[in-house]
């Protein structure tokens, strides 16, 4: 077990800095975080989307490790050819890593994403999850839960938000039988962090998808990202998960879920939701986790 | 320098090996596929060491080359009519990005209907997304342009991506014997690649930014300086190309008999060859006709060309191309020259080939006489139905 | 410890002031964010440096000094999540 790297132990130089993110941003907190564990030998490939538009508008340019905005569709493909390049020219000590939102991967990515992955090239796919298309004003993505009121998914007599569950990409990405897969959170930062530092560890491709919320979109106060994160995991609509060869792994296991209800009327998002379709997405819950608890090695171990 | 017989496709991926990209990045599509499966044994064989990537569609055969651009290393990939619309948001990337990538398309036909024979509308169509395109008339050529094409692209100066096309089928698939450059000479004449513009762990950049309206303009001014900049070192390189190897092809165009030519046909590509041979058999005639090879379409020869056609009485522009609703696009470009230069000439456009229609030797017979007796300006050639009235 | 840092910069005068293709200094900052705040997060006394708060901001700005921790202002959004997570209620948030 290598040593954990916690708030103490992580590089205090940041690499994403001065960005335009608006207050409360989750995936700022997501992309800040990746790579102040991986370090200055980052090289970073963002798609369009928030991210990259908040980051690099010359001459005002926030990242101080070598970063990349790829095509939308492209990160996947820009990161084998930034990884292939750099070897071929002789740079040692780097880690390509894509920092791509929910729709540049679970949507028009998804392609180029599963080709690496095919590859096994050597690189490290982040997804930060925000639940839509944001940076476009907030549209449904494949990554868009049941219920959630976006700007193409409107609720109202008839429909109630987005009518479709949330791709399960996690699983999608591990069916390759990927080196290594997991889930994380921005609400558990510790288990986020080592999860970027084992993934890059390992030769190959890995993927990792945190979830992190935006203010903005899922209609919650700027100061209550990380609770709402919290809230996600505890009741039960996310969890967070490894894969590692070919088998799934739970890192933490509720005893108990917390009130799914409390969870999704704290969020504009979900305001118009009515008993019968919060039955129906605590029974998705419920069945996810049977099949969970069924078939996934569920002791708690550290990482 | 040893000969070989070569089809087009066999010559090229000879002079990508010349040039020894590092990463190459493959994807297939007819006709352009044995480009990439030699250069596959190529790296079976060690004959070429570099990066082999199989994408999976040609959007990512392109954003990968340019990944591998944005480190330092040169890159190639090849393509072809749907594959290249395919990759077309990757293409304005590559060149706004300034990235020197090389790549191949075999030129065909794009669909619908269906067709996988040759004809220029793919890369016509891409005509304005900032490459520096140049069209290869034989299989010698395409082998030669490969390696120029490497260094006209790499020119600090012009830093801009090159595509380089050949005649799907016509020239990608026939046979013809072709000089190949011994390596050393090769290396004389390509250096390794080097620029400012890429990443590098001592000296971090970001890249690809997003840039408003008050600097944006500048940015795109620059890109088409650089295109501009690029038709002198299109001809230096084509200089030391021939002090290397001993032969060369003029730069931007290709003039043939144009002296005290009166009627002058404008061609691109591999039909330019049967053109020469009508040529020949006119002037034995004493028809006062030449023949003008357009070599780059981007950056535009105005210069040879208004050169060339200062006193001429009337010139022919042959393209497998249509731009639907007007005219060809080749022709199009040649007449502004025309208006700009204040030149009196008539013009007439030769619409042909289209979807591997046969050019015959009669068919450019007869755009010879039109250009003596007049007619019609926009001429579809060798439809086989008469137009309804 | 290292990061992108402000820096004076001018609109380029020629064209030769402007970068080759799209590929300019890593971490080059030029304006700052603290305009968009309506209220600027104060460490108290009853800090007990357990760095959540330096952990969790999005924006980096809390950073450790020898004797605990401060905010770079220039670069704080005032967006109050320092305040939330701090387990021992040692960051008030104050109206600017
Ligand atoms: C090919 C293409 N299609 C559409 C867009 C428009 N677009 C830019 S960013 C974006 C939304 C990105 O959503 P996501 O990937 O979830 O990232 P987020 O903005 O939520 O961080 C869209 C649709 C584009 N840039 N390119
Ligand atoms: S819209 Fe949402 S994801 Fe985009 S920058 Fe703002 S908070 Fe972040
Ligand atoms: S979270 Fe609170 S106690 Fe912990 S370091 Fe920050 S201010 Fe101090
Ligand atoms: S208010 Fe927000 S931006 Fe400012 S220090 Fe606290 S968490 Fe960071
Ligand atoms: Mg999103």
């Amino acid at each position: 077990m290598s040593k954990q790297i916690t708030a103490k132990t992580i590089t205090d130089s940041e690499f994403f800095y001065g960005h335009k993110a608006c207050a409360g941003c989750g995936g700022s907190l997501a992309v800040r975080i990746a790579l102040k564990v991986l370090g200055e030998g980052a090289i970073s490939v963002l798609p369009a989307g928030c991210m990259s538009a908040v980051g690099f508008n010359y001459p005002h340019l926030c990242f101080s490790n070598n970063s990349i905005i790829s095509t939308f569709a492209g990160t996947a493909s820009m990161l084998t050819g930034v990884e292939a390049g750099a070897r071929a020219v002789g740079i040692k000590n780097f880690k390509a890593v894509g920092l791509a939102g929910d729709g540049g991967t679970a949507d028009i990515g998804i392609q180029a994403l599963s080709g690496a992955i095919d590859r096994n090239d050597d690189i490290l796919y982040i997804c930060y999850d925000n639940e839509a298309y944001m940076n476009t004003g907030i549209q449904k993505s494949g990554l868009t839960p049941f219920g959630a009121k976006t700007t193409t998914t409107p609720s109202g007599e008839n429909i109630h938000g987005n009518i479709r569950p949330k791709k399960n990409l996690f699983e999608i990405v591990a069916a390759h039988n990927i080196p290594y897969a997991a889930t994380a959170s921005i609400g558990d930062l510790k288990d986020f962090m080592n999860k970027i530092e084992k993934a890059s560890k390992i030769k190959g491709t890995t993927y990792i998808h945190v979830v992190a919320p935006c203010p903005i979109g899922w209609g919650i106060p700027v100061n209550e990202t990380i609770e709402i994160s919290r809230k996600m995991i505890d009741c039960g609509l996310w969890y967070l998960a490894e894969y590692e060869n070919g088998q799934f792994k739970l890192n933490r296991t509720p005893r108990k879920f917390s009130s799914i209800k409390d969870y999704l009327l704290s969020q504009g998002r979900f305001k118009h939701l009515e008993d019968a379709d919060i039955k129906i997405l605590a029974a998705q819950r419920d069945a996810k986790w049977t099949t969970i608890r069924k078939n996934w090695n569920t002791t708690e171990e550290e990482l | 320098m040893t000969k070989a017989f070569l089809s087009g496709n066999e010559a090229f991926a000879e002079g990508v090996r010349l040039a020894r990209p590092q990463v190459i990045s493959i994807y297939p599509i007819t006709p352009q596929t044995t480009v990439v499966e030699r250069l596959s044994e190529m790296v079976e064989n060690s004959s070429l060491k570099s990066e082999l990537i199989h994408v999976e569609s040609e959007h990512s055969a392109l954003s990968c080359a340019i990944g591998a651009s944005a480190m330092g290393a040169r890159t190639f990939t090849a393509t072809s009519s749907q594959g290249l619309l395919y990759m077309a948001e990757c293409l304005h990337y590559a060149s706004g990005g300034r990235f020197p990538i090389v790549m191949m398309n075999a030129n065909r036909s794009t669909a619908l209907p269906w067709n996988i024979y040759g004809d220029q509308r793919d890369s016509l169509s891409q005509l304005d997304c900032g490459w520096i395109q140049v069209y290869v008339e034989d299989a010698q050529e395409s082998l030669d342009m490969a390696l120029q094409g490497y260094h006209i692209a790499e020119s600090p100066l012009v830093s801009t991506p090159v595509m380089v096309n050949l005649d799907g089928f016509v020239l990608t698939h026939t046979y013809e014997t072709v000089e190949i450059p011994n390596q050393t000479d090769a290396d004389r004449f390509l250096p390794p690649f080097q620029t400012k513009n890429k990443m590098s762990l001592d000296n971090p950049k970001n890249l690809a930014f997003s840039v408003g309206p008050d600097n944006n303009m500048e940015f795109k001014y620059l890109q088409h300086k650089a295109m501009l900049d690029s038709k002198r070192i299109i001809e230096e390189t084509d200089k030391k190309f021939a002090e290397i190897f001993g032969r060369g092809y003029g730069g931007l165009t290709q003039g043939y008999r144009l002296e005290d030519a009166d009627y002058i046909l404008i061609t691109l590509g591999s039909i330019t060859g049967l053109c020469r041979e009508v040529v020949d058999e006119l002037r034995q005639n004493g028809e006062m006709v030449g023949l003008l090879k357009i070599r780059f379409l981007r950056p535009f020869p105005d210069e040879d060309l208004a050169a060339a056609l200062g006193s001429v009485k009337a010139i022919g522009v042959l393209e497998k191309d249509i731009s639907f609703g007007y005219e060809g696009t080749v022709y199009t470009n040649v007449n502004s020259v025309i208006a700009k230069n204040g030149l009196r000439l008539e013009t007439y456009n030769f619409i042909a080939g289209l979807g591997g229609r046969d050019i015959s030797r009669e068919n450019i017979r007869a755009m010879f006489r039109h250009l003596q007796t007049g007619g019609q300006h926009v001429n579809f050639i060798g439809l086989g139905v008469s137009i309804d009235e | 410890m290292s990061k992108p840092y402000l820096r004076p910069y001018q609109k380029p005068q020629k064209l030769s002031d402007y970068p080759l293709g799209t590929a300019s200094e890593a971490g080059y900052l030029v304006t700052k964010n603290c305009g968009w705040r309506n209220e600027r997060p104060i460490i108290m006394d009853e800090c007990i440096n357990c760095l959540q708060c330096y952990l969790y901001c999005p924006d980096g700005v809390i950073f450790k000094t020898k004797s605990g921790l401060d905010i770079d202002y220039d670069f704080c959004k005032g967006c109050g999540i320092c305040e939330k997570i701090c387990p021992k209620q040692a960051i008030k948030m104050e109206v600017e």
